[in-house]
């Protein structure tokens, strides 16, 4: 059961071989003896979990299942779930259980998906190892001493372990596919628009999008099936077509184009990194792919354009956390001035007010021009240097992260080195791309290695297309971390 | 926050007319007029006014995590009609921005508005001071979002919020500073009160702060063309209170600037209770607002076809009706602009004048005088009056048609407004019927003549104001009923042969 995908769990739960009580209950024992080690999840409702489980099981005898009906999928803690605790991660929303349902939670418990608990996250979705959360860090099953990336960390080490077999995600500047990469597992970063982000708690939200993560690709076509979709609560929601996104899991990928952008290898990824993408882009080229070289010269400019867009957009998206009206108040203070300086003081850290910061300095009246218009005006560029490279490939291919996991506490103290990690990632936000990570080999050290394969405006379908032919062909995807069986 | 309030600036008032005289006042108006739609601004909750307190505020008013706002279309559409009404400048494409503040009453931590790209740029607003007209430009208005309310009483040494207001959408329309007065800024905010409630975007109720104003005021050495200073005198919710605002304020300006004093730029607050301004916040402390385009929502765009279907909805407005009623009703402009002051006052007036099927200005002369004399009597709006459209066209067809004399129409009127009963039935019960027949007239006139020999001879005479005491007697003995004109002939033929 710990091994086996969404895809067949849900055939052994429509062949009644297997009911999601069952289901649930096992993960949820798991969840219980191994959380302590790898602290993926911030909450857990038992009681809520097997309802669900309960309700499932009769809607699959009632012959009205769907696919989902009775999987329990972790969600990340950044989903508003009515009677949830909602935390994001933050003492500032430590005693906030949300009233409504965000639209993902929604659609996931329309299809009948038992919600398995509350994953832990880096604090406001503001990290890239999940280290800056205020439950305490999320550890990398492939060894607990290192970190799972971020900001989905507890989503992704939840799946590596075992402890769910598929769980939500979300995406600001590689927040999905770089925990992915660093946990060996499956995740996709859908187009902006595709996914709503209704009660998806806003870190900077022209960037942020939500997303399955998973083991398989095939499990990713299933879970984004169901959480895409438009929804008239969110104004940037695009107005389309539903989709099957496992449509086009079985075509073959002769004549696919890949395009090996030049600037991915040439910024500091890892050798061990560049090794294991070579050769998963060779085993490509064996299932009839061809490849290109192509250039994205803004590239180099994403990390820095993501790091002075997005704070901004947080400044503004997190002044709503005032004590005022629900989460966190400081327990004393003087007058309102104080109320909003403690609150905000004790209830936010050290990164989400770093970030708080520097968004409020780059929108201040006498650097709004240089910065953030600047920074707009570099991201259209950016923008258009992958519409240029799209002319001539079908996907783009290189690494997800410029190396493996690296060890907790390591790059804490040195916020710079902790961006630069977002490198690869960041420009697919930026230009409102999809981007998917799935896993192509080890370094030398065992940890697992994340291929980014990044397409046009809703090419997730052909995305998936490529990373489940490359899974057939290949086992990566199918190892466990030591210990888990 | 310190209290310059306590400041106070005695000026002598004839030091002050004759400093007046040196010195203009130049007044630009930032009005917030609520649109009357029924839901918010940027979420689905109602808008009424007086419910409970934070039973209007939905997830998106209170601002919980994750929720996203979504813009009322009813409210772009009433900014448009807004916009074509004013003969502004409907940008196809305007830009919602987050304006950033904290303040307990404002959810987010910002208030969504329209700061570089606004819905509706330029048009103008026409005024008449001292029954000459005057043309007010605007300089734009966007649509932005109304914060909730802080109630500072009943709650011991909490803060209650109310958060009902929080997301009602409101239309913030900027004028140029063109305003020179007291007087004309009065004029200029009814007569935008008047147009918004004409195309019925907005229901003017001011004391519910459906339609509040911000004064900036400034001064400078007459005849000069370089604007002073300016201080912005916030939430005015009355003409009265705009107007001892802005004179206070210009007084305040003119005399630290006659002492040789230099005006500071600041927010101040008018306190009507003691009539006077005191300063709120001044620039140093005023807030960087980092405005910046609101992610959460997209650009807004409006089609020509769109554009095209609400100027087909709007209503003939104030000043079309008014060039109408001055070139095809032959009114005096005077008369025309006072009748299209207000929506209902003109409809009372189209009412009228379509059963009158003519007679436009014996319409509008008992419309903008006995009818509105009577109104403002009795302190009532124009569809409390006892006396409707029906009615009074029942009475001025009785003068039409000389059925009654001038004067009986002012009693039955009267009747009617007290009374309730239509004019046919007055005139028949006290027997008002003007006296047409020309026999009977020729004989009390003869009568007249003969009782009044003097008047007779004075007015053979050449004393012209002889003639008219004939005419108040012979009235006199009619009881008003005589047709003024009749009797004049008669009295004429009769004192000349």
């Amino acid at each position: 059961m710990d091994n086996a995908t969404i895809s067949s769990l849900s055939a052994e739960l429509a062949a009644r071989k297997l009911s999601s009580v069952e289901l649930t209950g096992h993960f949820l024992s798991r969840i219980k003896a191994l959380n302590a080690k790898y602290n993926c999840f911030v909450t857990l409702d038992e009681e809520r979990s097997l309802a669900q489980a309960r309700a499932a099981d009769a809607r699959r005898s009632a012959g009205s299942g769907q696919p989902l009906t009775g999987i329990p999928i972790a969600q990340k803690d950044i989903f508003c779930a009515a009677g949830w605790r909602t935390t994001c991660g933050s003492r500032m929303l430590s005693n906030f259980v949300s009233p409504y349902d965000a639209h993902v939670v929604a659609q996931l418990d329309a299809a009948g998906a038992v919600n398995l608990g509350k994953t832990n996250m880096d604090e406001f979705a503001m990290g890239s190892s999940s280290e800056t959360s205020y439950y305490g860090p999320v550890r990398n099953p492939w060894d607990v001493h290192t970190v799972p990336g971020g900001s989905s960390g507890g989503s992704a080490a939840a799946v590596a372990a075992r402890l769910a077999p598929g769980a939500t995600g979300t995406d600001t500047g590689g927040s999905i596919r770089q925990p992915a990469a660093m946990t060996g597992i499956c995740g996709l970063k859908p187009t902006y628009g595709v996914v709503s982000r209704y009660g998806m708690i806003a870190f900077a939200s022209s960037l942020d999008q939500a997303g399955p993560m998973a083991r398989t690709a095939e499990d990713l076509a299933l879970l984004m099936t169901t959480m895409a979709g438009y929804d008239a609560r969110d104004s940037t929601s695009l107005e389309r077509e539903r989709e099957n996104y496992a449509r086009e899991l079985g075509k073959p990928l002769a004549g696919l184009r890949i395009g090996l952008p030049k600037e991915f290898i040439a910024e500091g990824a890892s050798a061990d990194v560049v090794k294991a993408v070579e050769a998963a882009v060779a085993e490509l080229g064996r299932l009839g792919c061809t490849t290109v070289e192509v250039s994205l010269p803004n590239m180099r400019l994403a990390v820095p354009v993501y790091y002075v867009l997005a704070p901004a957009e947080a400044s503004s998206n997190l002044a709503r956390y005032d004590g005022a009206r629900y989460g966190y108040r400081a327990p004393e203070y003087a007058d309102l001035a104080d109320m909003y300086k403690k609150t905000r003081s004790q209830g936010f850290g050290a990164e989400v007010k770093r970030r708080i910061l520097i968004g409020t300095y780059v929108l201040s009246h006498g650097y709004y021009d240089a910065y953030y218009i600047q920074a707009q005006r570099v991201r259209r560029l950016i923008a258009r240097d992958f519409a240029e490279v799209f002319e001539r490939c079908d996907v783009i291919m290189g690494p997800t992260s410029p190396t493996t996991a690296f060890r907790i506490g390591e790059k804490m103290g040195d916020p710079v080195q902790m961006y630069l990690n977002d490198i690869y990632t960041t420009p697919a936000n930026l230009a409102g791309l999809p981007g998917l990570s799935i896993p192509c080999g080890f370094d030398a050290k065992g940890l697992p290695v994340g291929l980014q394969i990044i397409g046009n405006y809703f090419a997730e379908a052909r995305m998936l297309n490529v990373a489940h032919q490359y899974q057939r062909a290949t086992d990566w995807h199918t190892r466990t971390p030591p210990g888990v069986e | 926050m310190r209290s310059e309030g306590q400041i106070h600036y005695p000026f002598p008032i004839t030091h002050y007319r004759e400093a007046a005289m040196k010195w203009e006042t130049v007044i630009g108006l930032e009005v917030h007029a609520q649109l009357s739609t029924r839901s918010k601004m940027f979420s689905g909750a109602a808008t009424a006014f007086g419910a409970p307190p934070n039973t209007q505020a939905c997830e998106v008013d209170i601002a919980l995590p994750g929720v996203l706002p979504v813009a009322n279309r009813e409210a772009v559409a009433k900014a448009v009609r807004f916009g074509l009404a004013v003969g502004g400048k409907i940008n196809r494409r305007s830009i919602f921005a987050r304006k950033n503040y904290f303040y307990p009453d404002l959810p987010k931590g910002y208030q969504i508005s329209q700061y570089e790209m606004p819905i509706v740029q330029g048009g103008a607003i026409g005024i008449f001071v001292d029954g000459r007209e005057k043309i007010i430009r605007l300089t734009r208005a966007h649509l932005e979002e109304d914060a909730g309310k802080s109630l500072h009483e009943g709650f011991h040494d909490f803060t209650g919020i109310d958060l009902n207001r929080a997301g009602t959408p409101l239309l913030e329309i900027v004028s140029e500073p063109e305003m020179s007065g007291a007087q004309e800024a009065v004029a200029y905010a009814r007569a935008l009160h008047a147009l918004v409630r004409w195309i019925e975007i907005c229901d003017g109720n001011m004391q519910e702060g459906s339609f509040r104003c911000d004064a900036n005021v400034s001064v400078r050495p007459a005849g000069s063309d370089k604007l002073g200073t300016r201080c912005e005198i916030k939430n005015l919710n009355s003409f009265r209170f705009l107007e001892r605002a802005i004179e206070f304020e210009a007084r305040r300006q003119i005399g630290i600037l006659e002492d040789g004093g230099v005006i500071e730029q600041e927010t101040r607050l008018y306190d009507a209770a003691r009539d006077e301004t005191r300063s709120m916040r001044t620039k140093e402390d005023a807030h960087d607002y980092r405005y910046f385009p609101d992610p959460d929502l997209l650009p807004l765009e409006v089609s020509e076809s769109w554009i095209g279907e609400i100027r087909s909805n709007l209503p003939e407005l104030p000043q079309a009706r008014q060039r109408r009623y001055q070139d095809e009703y032959g009114l005096s402009g005077y008369d025309a602009g006072l009748l299209t002051q207000s929506r209902e006052l003109s409809e009372f007036y189209e009412a009228l004048v379509r059963r009158l099927a003519g007679f436009y200005k014996l319409g509008a002369s008992w419309v903008l005088n006995e009818f509105m004399a009577s109104l403002n009597r009795a302190g009532l709006e124009i569809h409390q009056a006892p006396v409707s459209s029906e009615r009074l066209a029942g009475l001025l067809k009785l003068i039409a048609d000389n059925t009654i004399s001038g004067r009986a129409a002012k009693e039955v009127f009267d009747a009617m407004w007290n009374e309730g009963m239509d004019a046919d039935s007055i005139v028949e019960y006290r027997g008002l019927k003007q006296i047409s027949d020309s026999g009977e007239l020729e004989r009390i006139c003869e009568e007249v003549i003969a009782a009044n020999a003097r008047q007779a001879e004075d007015y053979r005479s050449g004393k012209e104001k002889a003639f008219n005491s004939l005419v108040g007697q012979v009235m006199k003995a009619t009881r008003g009923k005589a047709n003024p004109q009749q009797v004049n002939e008669i009295l004429k033929r009769k004192l000349s042969g």
